[in-house]
């Protein structure tokens, strides 16, 4: 109701900035005092948007303009054999991840905006592929979404696994909110799940129906940039974009519509509502909302006995506020936020790395490692 | 009868051929609203205002009244530190991907929104004619 009434308040001020209404708590902290400092692992890349690591001493990172880097000991090389990126809007190459049994397999999957198929345009693709030296080889696109737009925006993407042999990526609504998040015979706003060679699981909730899309796992997402497998329940968490104001974080369960446009905790850009309610019956409400949004972009849990104090709390980057987040969550609430690297520059990932390290992907930076104070 | 059919086909083929020539500027500005909707308003906001110390203003910017290097900036990209309006900058504005339609039309958009007029009606051709 109190939302509700300042949406209403908003309607009639018209103020585009005295519009967002009180930021949803806890309130955002600047830690006591800092034990930890960080190391820079490889520089000058201007958006790095996806990390992965080979193993402890090799990573492989995407940049967004549409080149893929091996790193080996810091110092990084071009791997060659991309297929075709649309570098649009917010649209290129996109994210990258190992397959959890990648000692066996040396199976590497991505995500990228793709100009295939027959509409002008693009839409976002998931590719396997191997790596031999700097070579990708046996490339295999594994999902294309359509149909393609000219739109620049809203093209997810991230790739986790679960403990069953399931791969799960995201596609973000593709800048047609109206049509595509709440429609599950459509590609877009929804996350996906499918089997580490690609086919769709028997199981999928929507595999009853021909007309849907039956990689489907979700819908009624936004723009989803950050996902990671809870590392004690297995359950994939998501974070998304949301407008003005209504980033969310989501646990994901199989069939369940996370509400996108219907509902919302944010407002459209230039101050205007979307709609006026923010909880459904039948929809999912976040486990979390930002407010003001915080632009998030990649999520990581550390798990490792490296940062003692931070074990089992959640890491996510903000693009617009130039911090990493550290969230205490307790019962499925977040108690406590903190700010982490507080004016590094817009934080597009995070990942804990096999030797339990956090590296954090910094736009003109590169990747930064966090390293406690000895 | 027959001459009748030469000229509706004649001004059919002159009016065509105008419009693949020139796009009326109102239509451009129009195309370019849609453009700016969908790649610049994130960060310039709706009014052409940018945001305190992060990103600069279109309205009223100095910085436009070197045409080419703002479709420069659009088309390729600009990095490092600017002034605009005497206030410091220092982003990365990335490629948008725009085709030089696209551009020529975002272009006449805001030369021609919040406060900002321009008599300079910025072609398909002037875009192409900038280069790296």
């Amino acid at each position: 109701m109190k939302r509700n009434l300042s949406l209403l308040i908003c309607g009639f001020a018209f103020l585009s900035f005295s519009c967002d209404a009180q930021e949803n708590g806890p309130k955002i902290q600047s830690p006591s005092t800092i034990d930890y400092t960080y190391e820079v692992v490889t520089d000058s890349i201007d958006i790095p948007w996806g990390l992965t690591f080979l193993n402890d001493n090799e990573l492989l990172v995407t940049e967004k303009a549409g080149i893929l880097y091996r790193v080996v000991d810091g110092i990084k090389t071009e791997v060659q054999g991309l297929p075709p990126v649309y570098v649009r809007g917010q649209g290129g190459l996109l994210d990258i991840a190992v397959a959890p049994n990648y000692n066996e397999t040396g199976l590497i999957y991505f995500t990228t905006s793709s100009p295939l198929g027959e509409e002008k345009g693009g839409h976002t693709a998931l590719y396997s592929t191997q790596l031999e030296e700097n070579q990708l080889v046996n490339t295999q696109l594994l999902y294309k979404g359509d149909y393609n737009t000219k739109k620049g925006q809203h093209w997810g993407s991230r790739i986790s696994f679960d403990n069953q042999g399931h791969l799960y990526f995201s596609i973000g609504d593709r800048g047609n909110r109206e049509v595509n998040p709440q429609d599950i015979t459509r590609d877009g706003g929804k996350i996906y799940r499918l089997n580490l060679d690609g086919s769709i699981p028997e199981d999928n909730p929507f595999v009853d129906n021909d007309n849907n899309r039956k990689a489907i796992y979700s819908y009624g997402h936004r723009n989803p940039q950050g996902m990671i497998t809870h590392p004690e329940s297995g359950k994939i968490w998501v974070h998304e974009h949301g407008p003005r104001g209504g980033d969310e974080i989501n646990v994901i369960e199989a069939g369940k519509n996370y509400g996108w446009p219907i509902i919302t905790y944010g407002i459209n850009y230039s101050g205007t509502p979307i709609t006026d309610i923010t909880k459904k019956e039948g929809l999912v409400q976040p486990l979390y909302y930002w407010l003001p949004s915080i632009a998030p972009s990649g999520m990581a849990f550390s798990t490792s006995d490296i940062y003692p104090n931070w074990k089992g709390d959640l890491f996510v980057g903000s693009l617009k506020f130039e911090y990493l987040e550290r969230l205490e969550i307790k019962n499925n609430q977040v108690i406590k936020r903190e700010k982490v690297l507080d004016s590094i520059g817009r934080v597009r990932n995070v990942e804990q790395g096999p030797d339990g390290y956090l590296y954090v992907g910094v736009e003109g930076k590169g990747i930064l490692k966090i390293v406690p104070k000895s | 009868m027959r001459l009748l059919y030469s000229f509706l086909i004649t001004a059919f083929s002159i009016t065509s051929f105008n419009i693949y020539q020139q796009k009326p500027l109102e239509q451009s500005i129009a195309d370019g609203k849609e453009i700016y909707a969908d790649f610049c308003l994130q960060c310039h906001m709706a009014k052409g205002e940018g945001v305190k110390a992060a990103f600069p203003p279109l309205a009223k910017s100095d910085y436009l009244n070197d045409i080419d290097q703002s479709i420069h900036a659009i088309k390729y990209g600009l990095k490092g530190p600017i002034k605009v309006n005497g206030v410091s900058y220092n982003g990365n504005m990335i490629s948008q991907g725009l085709d030089e339609e696209e551009i020529a039309d975002v272009m006449n958009y805001i030369l021609n929104s919040w406060g900002n007029s321009s008599t300079v009606i910025i072609t398909e051709e002037k875009v192409a004619s900038i280069k790296k």
